[in-house]
């Protein structure tokens, strides 16, 4: 079986996977980091959605193998276990979540949006949102959480 | 989904040879179209070689009358392209609006341009403009080389290397979009320069098709106005539960007249 190494939340991982195996599978199943979702598997819902060396990508729409060497950072990078990162903290606050499934993804994909537009407006949101599907909140509060979560961050 | 081998060559060389060697072999560049199609098991290759790490298929050229742009360039890097803003906004706007911002930071344009989808935003985007597809080992004008659904001149190992627009006068996009996907139910690019006045549509057929009757009027008279009253077969069109042919045929008149006003 073929080798990948990679950095997952700042640690060196390496492992023997099959080819086929999905960074989502890796991630989830191999480094046993489970804050990573799987919604849909077809692409469409951003439940699973980790950066990658600095930009947010699907990764149920990627191979372990195509992050060899790569930096991914997932959700369980954000909180130091005892205080919530800003844009969780904001989420909590604003309600942006009722049942939570996709909202690690959520988290993810807005906080590759804040890195390059510290001070979205709310059809930026709306806009960067096209590819996290929330089936419980209506979104209304999630652009509230986020425009706040940009806003404790510094934005 | 099937397993497979994988490659990760660096050059074009190794990756031919890889593909050469395999018994049913394909590339993959974003992986946003053929994983999803692995996955559903509609394709199982025996090799998967990844075109991500050959550094020949990157990066974006501008000379002021060519924008090339190599195979592996993501959707992200067209839309996010000063040297493509500047020659082409049209192309940078398209490319921001396809799919979401996560298969924009994976999908290329090589991959998007290799898989033909009828429903894509670049079929419109180079047939519309003129573009020329260059291969490892030829080049293919737009036109001749989106011949159908999923159908294209390219041989199995053949391998896009870069797509090369020439710079238009004014040019501009209207696309209206599946809810769900994102994808095309219809978008037209209009393009005036040295490659005439081009109307070119994509989402509303089987594949991107020019509207000769728009490009006349819009020859004579480039406002939206000189739109008014011309319309597409909706008997050549695709129908769907969600978008009927004829509704399709409406849109098309309507994305033609806006990507005209968008021209200025
Ligand atoms: C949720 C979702 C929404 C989307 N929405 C849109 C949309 O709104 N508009 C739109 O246009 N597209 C959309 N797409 C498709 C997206 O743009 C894909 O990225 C693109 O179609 C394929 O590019 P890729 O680099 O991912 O190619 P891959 O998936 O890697 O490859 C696709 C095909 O092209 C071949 N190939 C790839 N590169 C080359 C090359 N250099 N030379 C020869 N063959 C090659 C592969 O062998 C394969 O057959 C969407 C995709 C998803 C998952």
């Amino acid at each position: 079986m073929p080798t990948v190494s990679m950095t997952v939340n700042g640690k060196q991982v390496s492992a023997d996977v099959e080819a086929r195996t999905l960074l989502v599978e890796f991630i989830r199943e191999h480094l046993d980091l489970t804050g990573t979702h799987v919604g849909c598997d077809t692409s469409q819902c951003g439940a699973c959605v980790v950066h990658l060396d600095g930009r947010s990508v699907k990764s149920c729409t990627m191979l372990a193998l195509e992050a060899d060497g790569a930096e991914v950072t997932t959700i369980e990078s954000l909180s130091n276990g005892v205080e919530l990162h800003p844009m969780q903290a904001a989420f909590k606050e604003h309600h942006g979540l009722q049942c939570g499934f996709c909202t690690p993804g959520v988290v993810m994909s807005v906080l590759d949006l804040v890195s390059r537009n510290p001070d979205p407006s709310e059809a930026e949101v709306r806009d960067w949102l096209e590819g996290n599907l929330c089936r419980c909140t209506g979104y209304h509060n999630i652009i509230k959480s986020v425009q706040a979560g940009a806003a404790a961050m510094g934005g | 989904m099937e397993n497979f081998e994988f490659h990760g060559p660096s050059t074009l060389d190794q990756a031919l040879a890889a593909m050469g060697a395999a018994e049913d072999g394909k590339f993959m560049a974003g992986g946003q179209s053929l994983l999803p199609v692995m996955k559903l098991e509609l394709a199982a290759p025996s090799d998967v070689i990844s075109l991500a790490g050959i550094e020949a298929l990157r990066g974006i050229e501008a000379d002021g009358t060519t924008v090339t742009i190599g195979s592996a360039v993501t959707h992200a890097e067209v839309h996010e392209s000063e040297a493509v803003r500047q020659a082409i906004p049209a192309l940078a706007d398209m490319a921001g609006g396809i799919g979401d911002p996560q298969v924009r930071n994976r999908g290329t344009i090589g991959g998007a341009v290799a898989h033909a989808d009828p429903a894509a935003d670049y079929p419109a985007a180079l047939v519309g403009l003129g573009a020329t597809v260059v291969t490892d080992r030829r080049e293919i004008s737009a036109e001749d080389f989106f011949q159908g659904m999923f159908d294209t001149p390219l041989e199995d190992d053949e391998i896009i290397t870069a797509v090369r627009f020439p710079v238009p006068e004014r040019a501009a996009y209207a696309k209206f979009a599946n809810q769900a996907s994102g994808y095309a139910i219809a978008g037209v690019m209009v393009a005036s320069g040295d490659a005439g006045i081009r109307v070119a549509v994509t989402g509303a057929g089987s594949c991107v098709f020019r509207v000769t009757a728009m490009e006349e009027a819009l020859a004579a008279d480039f406002s939206a106005a000189a739109l008014q009253g011309i319309a597409v077969d909706s008997g050549d069109l695709i129908s769907e539960p969600d978008a009927s042919a004829e509704y399709r045929a409406h849109l098309v008149s309507v994305m033609a007249r806006r990507a005209v006003e968008a021209c200025g």
